[in-house]
């Protein structure tokens, strides 16, 4: 899938993740900043990474602010940032 | 599938913590909601958030999810989605004939069924109709608040404006051997006026009351329970059916009353209600 405008899903509620997409770079770049990143960053960036190739997103920047999002929670706020990036509507 | 519904949440389908923690507030059945609590602009979001949390969590509660209505550009949507999920029900919200075959349709091929809200006029005249509409509907929820606009009525504690519409659903559900749940009581800090109306609820014959807050819950369940002395009761009457039937009678009395089918029958489903929530242990019927 490629990405045809920035986008973004996710709330900035407790247990939520807000996830921004950017289109046009050279790789898949994370930026995150979480409550739990010491304990807990290498796992979301891990899932970020998983879902991003799963649906063949490259050449993203994903800026993502968590508030200790449960692994189902960032796939899905990713999943609905990819959806709706790829549509041109 | 669960036959006990004493009480049924309402949990926002975009809220993720509270989508992951619904199930420890011992609600029966609980309604993951794509409608009314989901914001225009995130009902994509709360649609691929519910069938995540679904894929990952295994619940112990009954599952529902609350589609949009027949009639908005969500509904096909959320149907397609929703039903590759493992659901017990999907809720039809502003049920009518058309929309539940329509749905019945949809669901071809899968095990979930069908649990209409009855939320307008048009739905109290013709809930007997929407509820035989298919096989796959086992049961409907009265929604009070958009009854009372449609009535151009307010909504009211007492809830006299409802009287016409609890008792004509219940009647039409208990007709067809279908499932019947009251309408939230929504005042969330009210726990007596929650009981009180819980108990009228119970009193007309609904078999559970759905839910806006968790701290609603134990209230509800509490309603809903068989007492003491009914299970006692209950108890003895079975006793009582047990050694007519050693002794050959067809009939039977206990404290000087008649005791016939009904009775019996009302005895049995009390023991066991009883049973499958734990106030009596190691019953077999």
């Amino acid at each position: 899938m490629e990405l045809l405008k920035p986008s973004k899903a996710g709330t900035y509620e407790s247990n939520d993740i807000y996830i921004m997409l950017f289109p046009g770079y050279e790789e898949n770049t994370i930026e995150l900043e979480s409550i739990v990143y010491e304990t807990f960053g290498s796992q979301i960036k891990k899932v970020i990474l998983d879902t991003l190739k799963e649906f063949g997103v490259e050449h993203t920047l994903v800026k993502a602010i968590d508030k200790g999002a449960l692994d189902v929670t960032i796939r899905a706020r990713l999943i609905t940032a990819i959806k709706r990036g790829v549509n041109n509507g | 599938m669960a036959n006990i519904r004493r009480s049924m949440l309402f949990i926002p389908g975009n809220n993720s913590g509270m989508l992951i923690s619904s199930d420890v507030f011992d609600a029966d059945s609980i309604i993951f909601d794509l409608e009314d609590s989901v914001a225009l602009d995130e009902k994509d979001s709360a649609r691929i958030l519910v069938k995540e949390v679904l894929k990952t969590i295994h619940f112990k509660s009954e599952i529902i999810v609350r589609v949009n209505p027949f009639d908005t550009p969500y509904y096909a949507l959320d149907v397609e989605e929703i039903k590759q999920s493992n659901i017990d029900l999907i809720l039809l919200p502003k049920a009518t004939v058309e929309s539940v075959i329509d749905l019945s349709k949809r669901l071809e091929g899968t095990e979930i069924g069908i649990m209409v809200l009855i939320e307008t006029a048009m739905g109290v005249e013709q809930v007997y109709n929407i509820l035989d509409a298919s096989n796959r509907c086992y049961g409907l929820m009265l929604g009070g608040e958009d009854l009372c606009v449609d009535l151009n009525c307010k909504r009211t504690k007492l809830g006299q404006e409802l009287f016409y519409a609890r008792g004509r659903v219940v009647n039409a559900a208990h007709a067809l051997n279908k499932f019947v749940i009251d309408t939230p009581f929504t005042d969330i800090y009210d726990e007596s006026g929650l009981e009180k109306d819980t108990l009228f609820a119970k009193s007309l014959g609904f078999d559970g009351k759905a839910s806006i807050n968790p701290r609603q819950i134990v209230s509800i369940n509490q309603v809903f329970n068989p007492t003491i002395d009914e299970i006692n009761h209950a108890k003895r009457i079975i006793e009582a059916k047990d050694r007519a039937l050693k002794e050959g009678k067809g009939v039977f009395s206990l404290d000087g009353k008649m005791v016939d089918l009904p009775i019996i029958k009302r005895a049995e489903k009390i023991i066991e209600m009883a049973s499958k929530i734990g106030l009596i242990k190691g019953v077999l019927l």
